[in-house]
This record gives C-alpha cells, structure tokens and sequence, in this order.
C-alpha cells in the first residue's frame, strides 16, 4: 500500500519538476521529453534507478524517464553475454513492448477515428 | 552600443508586460494529475499481479500498455487535447505524453495518406525521445562497460 503513496509522490515529483523547467525557460514539451530521457539513462548508468524503482515501484515506471532507464538496463543485461556488441543488440528489448505498443495502438486508432479540429 | 541598450531596455518592458501565467496552479495542477498517473500505475500492477499471477516485470510491462492504449483512445477520441492544455506536463511527461505525441501526429496527417501520411509522420513529435535515448543509452552503456565492467 506504501508503494501506491511513493508512487504518487515520486511521478508528481517529476512533472513538478518538468512544469518548472517549461514555466521558466524557453523550453518547448519536445526539448523537455527529451532531457528527461538523457536522465533517465544517466541515472541508471550507476544503478541509482534500479534502487529508486526498487523502493518507488510502478511510479518509477511511469515517466518518460523510465524510458532511458530501460533502455540502457536492456542494453547492460544484453552486453554481459555478448560484449560491446551487445548494447546495441538488446537495447530495445525492454522498451520493445511499449513503442510496439504504441505503434499498433495508434494506427488503428488512427484509421478507426476522423481527426478533430 | 546604442542597440544593444535598445534591446536590453526592450527585453525588459515585455518582461514586465508579460501575461502572469498562475505558476504555482500549473504546478500544483502537474503534480496532481502527474502523481495521480502514477499511482494508477502502481494500483494496476497490484491488480494485474492479483488477478493473473504474474511477475512484477510482466505486470508492469501491461501496465504501460494499458496506459498508451487508454491515451491512444482519449487523443483519437478528441478529448485528450484539453486535458493536455490544463495539465501540461503532467500527462504529457508520463508515458501517456508519448502515446498522444504519437497518436496526435498520425491523426494530424491522416490525409496525406496512408504512407507518406501516417506512416511517415508517426515519429514526428515522439521521434526526439527515442533517438536522444538511444545515442544517451548507447554513450553512457558504454562508459559503464569501460569504468564498472558491466555487470547490471
């Protein structure tokens, strides 16, 4: 039950931290997203996100963050079997299902509905 | 010299006219909305691992995908927009911003046709996040194979 309150503490948290950077700068959504991915797999590069999920749980998964987290994990796991080689073979065999996900999801979807304007 | 104190005068006067944007609101508003998301996140893994018995990895793995489907449904259903222009970035730094990037972009160039339309323009908005983390997750990988030997 813990878990669920972490959770929205560390995701609000997050956005909190991301709507200050758009109030204040020039930044646009697009540059933020992307920043927040750099992050992300910046902090996973010593592990430090495997603890904050560890203790956070899904909350931690939530973000764009997580993205360039799993990334990065996917590539690590892959590299110790295969070497240098192996970053780039399992980078996305983490986030495979989500980008997937979103491709197969907004296609039909696309085809289904007519766009609103 | 003379311009350049033109410009700075003129930065100043419109930063002092410019429209008071209710910052602490928005924040407010993003933390909300954005610690709601990922509560349900957290709820929906609970669920899942209850009612089918799987691993935590598994679970949060249909956790995101039912997240990207229920905001793929709300942006083609046309209401998402508003939610986004009340939230900011609340939804969109969630993994649902990604999916209404996504689906907004294919919706937005429907016309152009199936091809040079959506297929095409699909990654337009979402393309920036997967090529800065791939070149970030590549860059760092590799530092950490160099410095720590690899081990996850």
């Amino acid at each position: 039950m813990i878990k669920i309150l972490y959770s929205f503490l560390f995701c609000g948290l997050i956005c909190v931290i991301a709507q200050l950077i758009l109030d204040n700068t020039k930044l646009t959504p697009g540059h933020i997203t992307s920043i927040f991915v750099v992050i992300g797999s910046f902090l996973d590069t010593f592990s430090i996100y495997d603890k904050i999920v560890e203790i956070v749980g899904g909350g931690a998964m939530v973000p764009i963050t997580s993205f360039g987290h799993q990334l990065i994990h996917g590539g690590l796991a892959s590299a110790v079997s295969f070497g240098p080689l192996g970053i780039i073979m399992g980078m996305f065999s983490l986030t495979a299902s989500g980008i997937s996900a979103a491709i197969i999801f907004s296609f039909f979807f696309t085809l289904i509905f007519k766009p609103k304007n | 010299m003379v311009k350049k104190m033109k410009n700075k005068k003129y930065e100043e006067i419109t930063e002092k006219h410019k429209p008071n944007e209710h910052r602490g609101k928005n924040c407010l508003v993003a933390f909300l909305i954005g610690g709601l998301i990922g509560g349900l996140g957290e709820i929906l893994i609970e669920l899942y691992i209850m009612w089918f018995h799987i691993s935590q990895s598994q679970a949060s793995t249909y956790m995101i995908i039912t997240l990207i489907f229920l905001a793929c449904l709300c942006t083609a259903l046309g209401f998402f927009d508003k939610w986004v222009t009340f939230a900011r970035c609340g939804l969109l730094i969630p993994i649902t911003g990604f999916a209404h990037s996504m689906q907004s972009a294919s919706l937005e160039y429907k016309t152009e046709g199936l091809v040079y339309g959506i297929g095409s323009n699909a990654f337009k908005l979402a393309g920036t996040v997967i090529v800065y983390g791939v070149v970030s997750a590549w860059s760092f990988g590799m530092i950490r194979l160099l410095i720590g030997g690899g081990a996850v």
